[in-house]
């Protein structure tokens, strides 16, 4: 089994070796003038104003926040899936209440309107 | 050295490298990114332990919900992206004392606990047997989680409202 | 456990398999095979506007993106003025390597999967995760306010869009019980019963692949009238390749995956005459992955773009309940039956 996740690794050294090659050759075969207008950022044609690394705002933090708890609850639904069959009722209920309490915690978010993009 | 013992070695330098960086980038963006090479690599040491649930786990848990939610957090602070951030202050004394008493910690557990390969076969660890642990023997503790992850969820809600 | 424990007896024989397969895997369906989608999506796209597409280069215009891709080559990589060069850098390749991944647990004919998995869903599930981190770090590297307002949005629909699928993806486990893409085929067709708790994943898991590759209508993150060009924005070509690879890549892996969980993967309606088990099977698997890349594209062609609160609102209002409730009718009724 750790052979799988070998074959895991190797793909993920060898894709970044290949995604990185074209960017040599670029290096190697692309034309290079500098002017200082080059590098300016393109904000619609002006000339960029104040820090584009600024404050933002907190809703993405409450959708992150929401998205992990959920995901947290999706993760330990994996393994209640493969043995559903296998245990039958008793899973079944056990799931209910596990899904019911998260489904009162999307309740709750949606009422206190944290699903909102306002 | 065999196989198993380079691979170890290898995730161990990656987790303690990504770490270092971690803690030692005086840019806040830069640690949270350095998270990714850290987590991987503990996910690498659960293939070392044939733990392959908590492998994929880790990955989505901490790689794809964890570190974004820290970069979220980053970004929406005032001021503390694409700012160096001072690396020291007066603390400094008071936290090598901190480790330094937790190292000697460590180490008295380690030097206490029989190391030695684990009796029998390993135990199987797919997901099969996971749900059965869940459902079976640990059945209220996996009924508490849903408890913790709805008030985790409330009390980030209550919060974020107020800071409005 | 010795050098043989872990890779078998010949382990460079296993080592040399790994490279040779992940590259296969990643010159033709991490490169070729976005490579013949763009070409694809600029063909079918004239095809319903009613114009002809790229025709100059080559037969019909068949090696238009060959050609851009060479063109690429000779064009300077520019950092933007106090851009974060080494995040810049990094961030398009994390997204390629990520579509790359996702190709390990895709079974394409009986027999023919690079490895299959016992997670293999939750594989797919965390691997197309990684590239979150790749948009965002390369949205805020970029140092411009759109990259950085296109990463934060696509960040935020794509992590949002991620539990609908899951919960696609535990429907299936339920039925099958099984994590691995190999048993999940094997395992199809689903009992009859179960068919409209099945087709409503199915529809659910289309919508999320949808928004997770930010495609219209959910490209609310490159918004071209609002956000110039979202997170690469400032990307010069072959990086904005890259990123692009990415996108192009997961649009297909996610189609092959649907494939796999919901069209019966490798299984045709019928044997193909003349055909071994595994060219029918490969011949089916394309058929019906390229059906649905067609379909996306349609979908791609036809529809608008959604508002950002809708697009949400979508996820967390609609998609999450109904895939909950959906999983809770199938559970009940797979108990019921047996």
């Amino acid at each position: 089994m750790p052979l799988d996740w070998a074959y895991v690794a190797v793909f993920a050294l060898v894709g970044a070796g290949m995604a990185a090659l074209p960017l040599g050759l670029v290096w190697l075969l692309a034309p290079r003038s500098q002017y200082p207008q080059k590098r300016v950022a393109y904000e619609s044609g002006i000339i960029p104003f104040g820090e584009a690394w600024s404050q933002f705002h907190v809703r993405y933090y409450l959708f992150g926040l929401a998205f992990l708890l959920f995901d947290i609850e999706v993760i330990y639904m994996y393994p209640w899936a493969v043995v559903l069959r296998e245990l039958g009722g008793f899973a079944f209920v056990e799931m209910l209440i596990f899904l019911g309490v998260l489904g009162v915690g999307l309740a709750y978010a949606w009422g206190k309107g944290a699903l909102e993009w306002v | 050295m065999n196989a198993e013992a380079l691979a170890f070695y290898t995730l161990a330098a990656m987790v303690l490298a990504g770490g270092g960086l971690v803690v030692l980038s005086r840019n806040l963006v830069h640690a949270a990114v350095s998270l990714v090479p850290t987590l991987l690599g503990v996910a690498g040491l659960y293939v070392l332990l044939h733990a392959e649930f908590v492998t994929a786990i880790q990955i989505l848990i901490y790689v794809g919900a964890i570190t974004v939610l820290i970069l979220f957090v980053i970004l929406l602070t005032e001021g503390a992206t694409g700012l160096r951030v001072r690396q020291r202050n007066e603390q400094v004394p008071l936290a090598f004392v901190v480790c330094g008493a937790l190292v000697l910690l460590l180490w008295g557990v380690l030097l206490r606990v029989p190391w030695g390969p684990p009796a029998g076969p390993m135990p199987a660890y797919n997901p099969g047997a996971v749900g059965r642990s869940f459902l079976l023997p640990y059945v209220l503790a996996f009924e508490v989680i849903s408890l913790v992850i709805l008030a985790s969820l409330v009390g980030a809600i209550v919060i974020a409202r107020r800071e409005e | 456990m010795g050098v043989g424990g872990l890779f078998g007896a010949l382990w460079q024989v296993e080592l040399v398999r790994m490279v040779v397969l992940a590259a296969v895997v990643f010159t033709f369906l991490a490169v070729g095979g976005p490579l013949f989608l763009v070409l694809a999506e600029r063909k079918i796209s004239a095809w319903i506007q009613a114009r002809v597409g790229p025709k100059h280069v080559g037969p019909h215009g068949l090696l238009q993106t060959v050609a851009d891709t060479l063109k690429l080559l000779y064009k300077e990589n520019i950092a933007p003025y106090r851009a974060d060069v080494v995040l810049f850098s990094v961030a398009p390749i994390l997204v390629a390597v990520a579509a790359l991944l996702d190709w390990v647990v895709i079974p394409f004919a009986p027999g023919w999967v690079v490895r299959d998995l016992n997670v293999g869903v939750v594989y797919f599930a965390a691997v197309s995760s990684l590239t979150v981190i790749g948009i965002l770090a390369g949205g805020w590297a970029s140092n411009n306010k759109y990259s950085l307002l296109g990463g934060l949005r696509s960040a935020a629909q794509m992590v949002s869009y991620e539990l609908p699928l899951g919960f696609s993806l535990i429907l299936v486990a339920t039925i099958t019980g099984s994590l691995s893409t190999v048993r999940i085929v094997e395992a199809q067709p689903y009992p009859a019963y179960l068919y409209p708790s099945v087709v409503v994943a199915a529809v659910v898991f289309l919508v999320a692949a949808t928004a997770e590759a930010n495609r219209i209508p959910f490209d609310l993150p490159e918004a071209e009238a609002e956000l110039v060009a979202g997170y690469f924005s400032e990307y010069t070509p072959m990086r904005f390749a890259l990123f692009q690879l990415g996108e192009y890549g997961s649009l297909l892996a996610s189609s092959a995956l649907f494939t796999t969980l919901f069209l019966g993967g490798w299984k045709g309606p019928f044997q193909l005459p003349g055909a071994g088990p595994v060219v029918n099977g490969l011949v089916w698997f394309v058929l019906k992955t390229y059906a649905v890349v067609f379909f996306l594209m349609w979908v791609r062609w036809t529809y608008p773009r959604f508002r950002i609160d809708q697009l949400l609102g979508l996820s967390w209002k609609v998609l999450l309940p109904v895939s909950m409730v959906n999983l809770l009718v199938a559970g009940l009724l797979m108990v019921v039956v047996r």
